[in-house]
């Protein structure tokens, strides 16, 4: 099918080619689309057309109404009002398989695989090959590695889902969407959960997908490949369209403006010049088995020191092992005393702050209000005897809605009805409650727009500014760039080098990252 | 912080928060006992209500019990067997110290009853906690355990108390207090109880994160095999408790004491509102729920429409159309 369905696609792209040299064909046309969820309208009057092999991308800060509109393009919600065509014909999606049919595709932002379920089985699933009536596991093993190959993916097609990192996830998540052919591919934000290389596997991807007169609908909160990639640029705000501009008319800065209807004051807050040299937390010797050994290095009182590296490096692994979150052994001095941490609730208590990276997975319960969340991780500080007074949570939440600038229409709402930015920095409040002296945050500003971008960055700034340290795990090198005071980069689960003031260089970031560092030039996190 | 905020209108305050789910389980009720005085109206007559809601007191304070452990995100098979152990246990130490402490053994082997309820639960939250065996398994296991103890202390026939003590045990099962049946005001106490730990302590707090998200619980500092062993200590200690009351109504242990006591224990908890996968727990719904149980049995044997002998098919009936209104109301 996979071998078939390619050769199918180059006949079509030449179909295309010789036709439409001149005018690329119509695929989908969306006339006046609004969505509206009882009294609420999420999306107003959005006219867009959408061309054969043209990458149209669609940015907007969160909750602009993104999302819903790629949901009504591909059946999984219908439009109150408004009409959608493709070609001549107006036509109406029911449900996603219907839009499938017609040949429209949604690549989904969260990776909706069955973790128990080995890579080709998720790739095939709902779709098996069969021969004489017989799963035919063989043929479809032959056909994962080789869609997999394509995207620059080398996961066994035998492996368990749930055992590969998340990137892998991702790509198999996109091979299942291109398997078949499609008029229309639309990504919601795909690069969210990848780093360095696999982006740029991922946007040469894109790139064929329109050489083969593919029309690709791109949604990102990155603005750099917005530019790189989109022919054009449709930029929604508060659920209203402001406008389709050509790709390459806007800088990145226009199209942050255009999103959020106002100058953006600079995104990244003002450095600390003179770091004290006083540390604050200093490790030795972090093992963890398996993905970290022999880590090193100290963080001192006012700095923001950043950990970069690619996904797998073994970043996140280091912190889950020193905070006692899983197994691992590291010497720990905070502010010159030893201590020792077996478990998350040692850490907390001795001043040590970890924000995970997996924020709906393993930072907040979904289902609960708010007052709970923020107050989860000291809740013995707050209610010292047995009984919990309803009152004091209430004046906590009140306080740090106010202090994070928390949107939210009421405190009555769970912490999953609140969108990305506005969960991150309940979280942020959740972990500063328990009063860290260290505040280790693990990507901070994953799939959060660009407001509260800044927001957070504003936060963890002024975090230092009151004499604590903060460690920064980010996959965006351009985010440690620019709030960092100085970045370590880590390789193969041990740190390759150190970069601070003018060597803060996207360069000499990945080439750490991805090459062996020269002898001298690791510095194992120390600062000289 | 920023050019656009906005006031957003915040409503602190104590405000009634109900929903469908936290209510369904009384409008049954309500709507069951309709339906009772229609069929038979003795059916709404204090001495029968007040003998059905007695044979409920049972299942009721175990699944408020199992309202911990299920809401912690756990399972607990060995209830049934587990008040059969106890049963048995309780009634061997108050005849052994009937000749010497007379009227006395009878605290005495309640403290007992108490005491082996608190070792069983244990026993199972920590092959759960410790031993990472999945709840179902582990308290399958003990589930046999408890059965073949029960059986084999009892030589497969009964273990009747003492004619002495009975007369002097009889009361706490079918005595009253202002008219109230004590089983009825003991499970209504454990229910008070229960509900203060689970909605007005940190413990509570703890066990409704553990069984909503165990890794954010874990990552919140909070330990998830102390909050899951702790469940199944208060599972035992109401199972205890269900047995204390239990003894003075056969006067006997016996092999088939309790027998599937489990499935109407996890049925309570199901239609009371409390999610099988675990999260919030629902204590008064789990009360509503044991009694909708048994009214629906007496209901069946008073009118003439429905064999009793179907009464455990209906039931399950019952917890199917439950958790479908569980689903359809979300």
């Amino acid at each position: 099918m996979s071998l078939a369905s390619s050769i199918k696609m180059e006949n079509a792209t030449s179909v295309a080619e010789n036709a439409e040299a001149a005018l690329p064909a119509l695929v989908m046309r969306a006339e006046n689309v609004s969505k509206r969820y009882g009294p609420v309208t999420v999306l107003s009057e959005i006219s867009l057309d959408i061309l054969a092999g043209e990458i149209h991308a669609v940015i907007g800060e969160n909750g602009a109404g993104k999302s819903t509109f790629m949901r009504l393009l591909s059946g999984y919600a219908e439009p109150s009002e408004g009409t959608l065509s493709m070609g001549e014909r107006l036509v109406k999606f029911a449900r996603p398989n219907e839009a499938q049919d017609a040949g429209v595709v949604l690549v989904h932002q969260e990776i909706l695989l069955a973790d128990g379920l080995t890579v080709a089985e998720n790739l095939f699933l709902g779709r098996e090959l069969t021969r004489r009536g017989i799963v035919d596991d063989r043929t479809m093993r032959r056909m994962a590695t080789e869609k997999l190959a394509e995207l620059g993916c080398s996961v066994s097609p035998n492996a368990l889902v749930g055992t590969i990192a998340l990137a892998d996830r991702q790509l198999v998540q996109i091979a299942r969407a291109l398997l078949d052919d499609h008029k229309l591919v639309i990504f919601d934000e795909p690069t969210a959960v990848l780093t360095g290389d696999e982006v740029e596997r991922l946007l040469n991807i894109i790139l064929k997908l329109k050489r083969h007169g593919i029309a690709v609908l791109y949604i990102s909160h990155r603005l750099d490949e917005v530019q790189r990639l989109a022919d054009k640029v449709t930029v929604l705000r508060d659920g209203r369209m402001i406008g389709t501009y050509p790709g390459r008319s806007l800088t990145q800065a226009d199209m942050a403006n255009l999103m959020v209807g106002r100058e953006l004051a600079t995104l990244y807050p003002a450095k600390n010049t003179t770091p004290s040299s006083e540390p604050m937390l200093s490790v030795r010797n972090a093992c963890v088995p398996g993905y970290v050994s022999d880590v090193s290095f100290t963080v001192h009182k006012g700095e923001i020191l950043g950990f970069a590296g690619m996904i797998g490096a073994g970043r996140t692994e280091l912190f889950e092992g020193i905070l006692g979150l899983r197994p691992g052994t590291a010497i720990v001095e905070l502010d010159g005393r030893p201590i020792t941490i077996h478990s998350a609730r040692q850490a907390i208590d001795a001043g040590i702050g970890y924000l995970t990276e997996d924020r709906k997975g393993k930072g907040l319960l979904l289902q609960e209000q708010l007052g709970p969340n923020l107050t989860l991780s000291s809740l013995s500080r707050f209610h010292p005897g047995v009984y919990m007074r309803g009152r004091k949570e209430t004046a906590a939440l009140a306080v740090a809605v106010e202090n994070y600038d928390i949107r939210l229409k009421n405190l009555r709402l769970t912490a999953g009805q609140l969108s990305g930015g506005n969960q991150q920095k309940l979280l942020l409040a959740k972990v500063l409650l328990t009063d860290p002296s260290v505040v280790i945050i693990d990507e901070p500003t994953r799939g959060i727009d660009i407001a509260n971008k800044a927001q957070i960055y504003a936060f963890v700034r002024s975090i230092v500014a009151k004499g604590k340290a903060c460690i920064v795990i980010s996959s965006e090198m351009q985010e440690l760039i620019g709030i960092c005071d100085r970045i370590l980069v880590m390789r193969e689960g041990r740190i390759n080098g150190e970069v601070a003031g003018a060597e803060m260089t996207e360069t000499n970031i990945a080439l750490l990252a991805t090459s062996r560092a020269e002898p001298g030039h690791a510095s194992q996190g120390e600062r000289a | 912080m920023s050019a656009i905020t906005e006031t957003p209108t915040l409503r602190p305050g104590r405000e009634l928060n109900l929903n469908w789910a936290d209510l369904g389980p009384f409008l049954a009720l309500g709507a069951l006992l309709a339906i009772g005085f229609v069929v038979n109206p003795d059916f709404l007559s204090a001495t029968n209500l007040s003998n059905v809601i007695t044979r409920s007191a049972f299942i009721a304070i175990i699944a408020v019990g199992a309202t911990f452990v299920i809401s912690s995100g756990g399972l607990d098979l060995s209830v049934g067997s587990m008040a059969a152990f106890i049963t048995g246990v309780t009634i061997m130490f108050m005849n052994r110290l009937a000749p010497d402490f007379a009227g006395l053994s009878i605290p005495m082997g309640m403290a007992i009853a108490v005491a082996v309820g608190v070792l069983c639960g244990l026993a199972n939250g920590l092959i759960v906690t410790v031993g990472k065996i999945e709840p179902f398994i582990a308290t399958l296991g003990t589930m046999g355990i408890f059965r073949a103890l029960i059986t084999y202390m009892s030589d497969g026939g009964t273990i009747p108390i003492d004619r002495a003590l009975r007369d002097i045990y009889r009361p706490v099962y079918f005595g009253t207090f202002a008219g109230i049946p004590y089983p009825i005001l003991i499970s209504l106490l454990v229910a008070a109880i229960a509900s203060f730990i689970l909605y007005k302590t940190k413990y509570g707090r703890k066990c409704a994160a553990v069984g909503a998200n165990a890794d954010v619980a874990r990552y919140s500092g909070i330990s998830v095999v102390k909050t899951r062993t702790i469940a199944y200590v208060i599972q035992g200690v109401c199972v205890a408790i269900a047995a204390i009351c239990y003894v003075p109504r056969l006067g006997a242990a016996t092999p088939t004491t309790g027998l599937l006591w489990e499935l109407q224990v996890i049925t309570a908890v199901v239609i009371g509102g409390t999610a099988l996968r675990g999260g919030k727990g629902h204590v008064w719904g789990t009360v509503a729920g044991a009694v909708i149980l048994e009214l629906i049995a007496n209901l069946m044997v008073l009118s003439d429409y429905v064999s009793e002998y179907l009464v455990a098919g209906v039931q399950g009936v019952i917890i199917i159309i439950a958790m479908l209104i569980q689903r359809l109301s979300k």
